[in-house]
């Protein structure tokens, strides 16, 4: 339980994986324009990154490692990521209209997103059990959710601010982000502080 | 030995792929999408400014909502106007019904003559940002700031800042109602062209606190109550309000009007 804990805590605050990590900048810049698509993208990106890590454990220790495959993860891991994003694609499509076409390009654009590849390499990398992955795969949704939302209300106050005609658009938009993330480098040490 | 390296990790993804593939061409049919041709069809004939005045979240919606609904009118688009009206009839095959000209209108009359600021705002350009200090740099917080946000969302140039506040030009003016969402007071609104007495304030407050900050705000007198004989212009929350289903365009209340806060 405390291992969980200090892993979802973790993968949250201390290692956000796009913060800390530098993963999956790509959504990060491209879909933080506004609160509502924001959300709606990081709750698409959480569904991803659990159901693969779901997915891909078990084909690891399964089907690649007993097969002395596990060089071949990485193209594995691709594919079944690929697949969940068709999957939520579809869905979305079907029942949430205004939330796919908010997304656009960035729906697809999910599979190669390194955040999720990201977070389906290191559970097998830390060697977390299958229970250990899923809190992973949730605490670096949850983490990409909390950057995104965060980042989305910089960015709608930086809207509303007399910017340098040098600065504007997206130079400005990388300052701001270079500022969140120098906050959460704050976060360091937090865990260990708590549960150790 | 090497046939075995390489055909094993081959079948796993051949098999890999199959399921994916299985899985995904099941999950299409179970939530497939079905395009209606008239759809299209009626994309096409709307402007596509996607400016929500038919009430609907852009062109596309009010196109599907038009095909799903039939109790959903064809005179909805205003932009579009009665061209895109008929064509849309001749489509759904329904009959076609004129759409009246609809403009929108500052609801404020507070111009630098007749009111003044009670701080000197030299912030960023924009109606929303000086909003946020103190609601605004005018003696009345409920009036225009005329720092003209309305401005930069109007695609047909039909607003412009005179004496402070803004003004929108009728004869321009196609009522896609986008000035009215951006306002930060909501001080904007739609009403039909042929409307012509308009109360021109939106000032909420007690008559003695309006008159201080304005000399042309509504401070609810109900003078033209008393005026009008058609029942169609009443007093709530300190403002004057007009029943246009009721008002004959007289102008009685106007010159009754003894801030001129009402135009004719």
């Amino acid at each position: 339980m405390k291992e969980m804990l200090i892993i979802l805590f973790s993968a949250i605050l201390v290692d956000n994986f796009v913060l800390s990590k530098f993963m999956g900048i790509c959504p990060f810049l491209g879909v933080s324009k506004k609160m509502n698509s924001a959300l709606g993208m990081s709750g698409a990106v959480i569904f991803v990154m659990l159901m693969a890590s779901a997915m891909t454990y078990p084909i690891y220790k399964y089907l690649l490692l007993p097969n002395n495959l596990q060089y071949l993860n990485t193209m594995a891991f691709i594919l079944i990521i690929a697949l969940f994003v068709q999957l939520v694609e579809i869905i979305l499509k079907k029942y949430v209209k205004s939330l796919y076409n908010a997304l656009g390009v960035y729906l697809p654009l999910i599979t190669t997103n390194c955040a999720v590849l990201g977070v389906t390499l290191l559970n097998i990398e830390n060697e977390y059990t299958f229970l250990n992955s899923l809190v992973n795969a949730l605490g670096a949704g949850l983490g990409f959710m909390l950057a995104l939302v965060l980042f989305a209300g910089v960015r709608e106050r930086v809207d509303n601010a007399d910017v340098p005609e040098a600065l504007k658009g997206v130079p400005i938009t990388l300052i701001a982000a270079s500022i969140v993330s120098v906050t959460f480098m704050g976060f360091a040490g937090l865990v260990e502080g708590i549960f150790k | 030995m090497l046939i075995k390296e390489i055909l094993t990790p081959a079948l796993i993804f051949i098999g890999l792929g199959i399921f994916a593939g299985l899985l995904l061409s099941i999950c299409s049919k179970v939530f497939a999408v079905e395009v209606n041709e008239k759809v299209e069809k009626i994309k096409e004939v709307l402007p596509g400014a996607n400016c929500g005045a038919c009430g609907f979240s852009g062109c596309e919606d009010y196109a599907n909502k038009l095909c799903e609904n039939s109790d959903v009118k064809t005179n909805l688009c205003i932009p579009g106007g009665n061209d895109v009206s008929m064509k849309i009839s001749e489509i759904l095959g329904t009959t076609f019904e004129e759409s009246e000209p609809i403009v929108s209108e500052v609801y404020c009359n507070g111009t630098n003559k007749v009111t003044g600021k009670f701080f000197d705002y030299q912030g960023f350009e924009s109606c929303s940002a000086c909003n946020l200090y103190y609601s605004g740099d005018g003696n009345c917080s409920y009036g225009c700031l005329g720092l003209g946000d309305c401005i930069k969302v109007c695609e047909y140039g039909a607003i412009s800042i005179v004496d402070a506040i803004a003004t929108i030009d009728h004869n321009k003016c196609v009522g896609c109602g986008l000035c009215k969402d951006v306002c930060p007071k909501g001080i904007i609104g739609l009403h039909k062209k042929a409307q012509k007495v308009i109360v021109k304030c939106s000032n909420c407050d007690m008559g003695k606190f309006t008159r201080s900050a304005c000399s042309v705000g509504c401070i609810g007198c109900k003078k033209c109550e008393k005026t009008c004989n058609y029942d169609a212009i009443h007093v709530e929350n300190n403002k004057a309000h007009i029943d246009y289903d009721k008002c004959t365009n007289c102008g009685e209340c106007a010159k009754a009007c003894p801030v001129n806060c009402i135009i004719s």
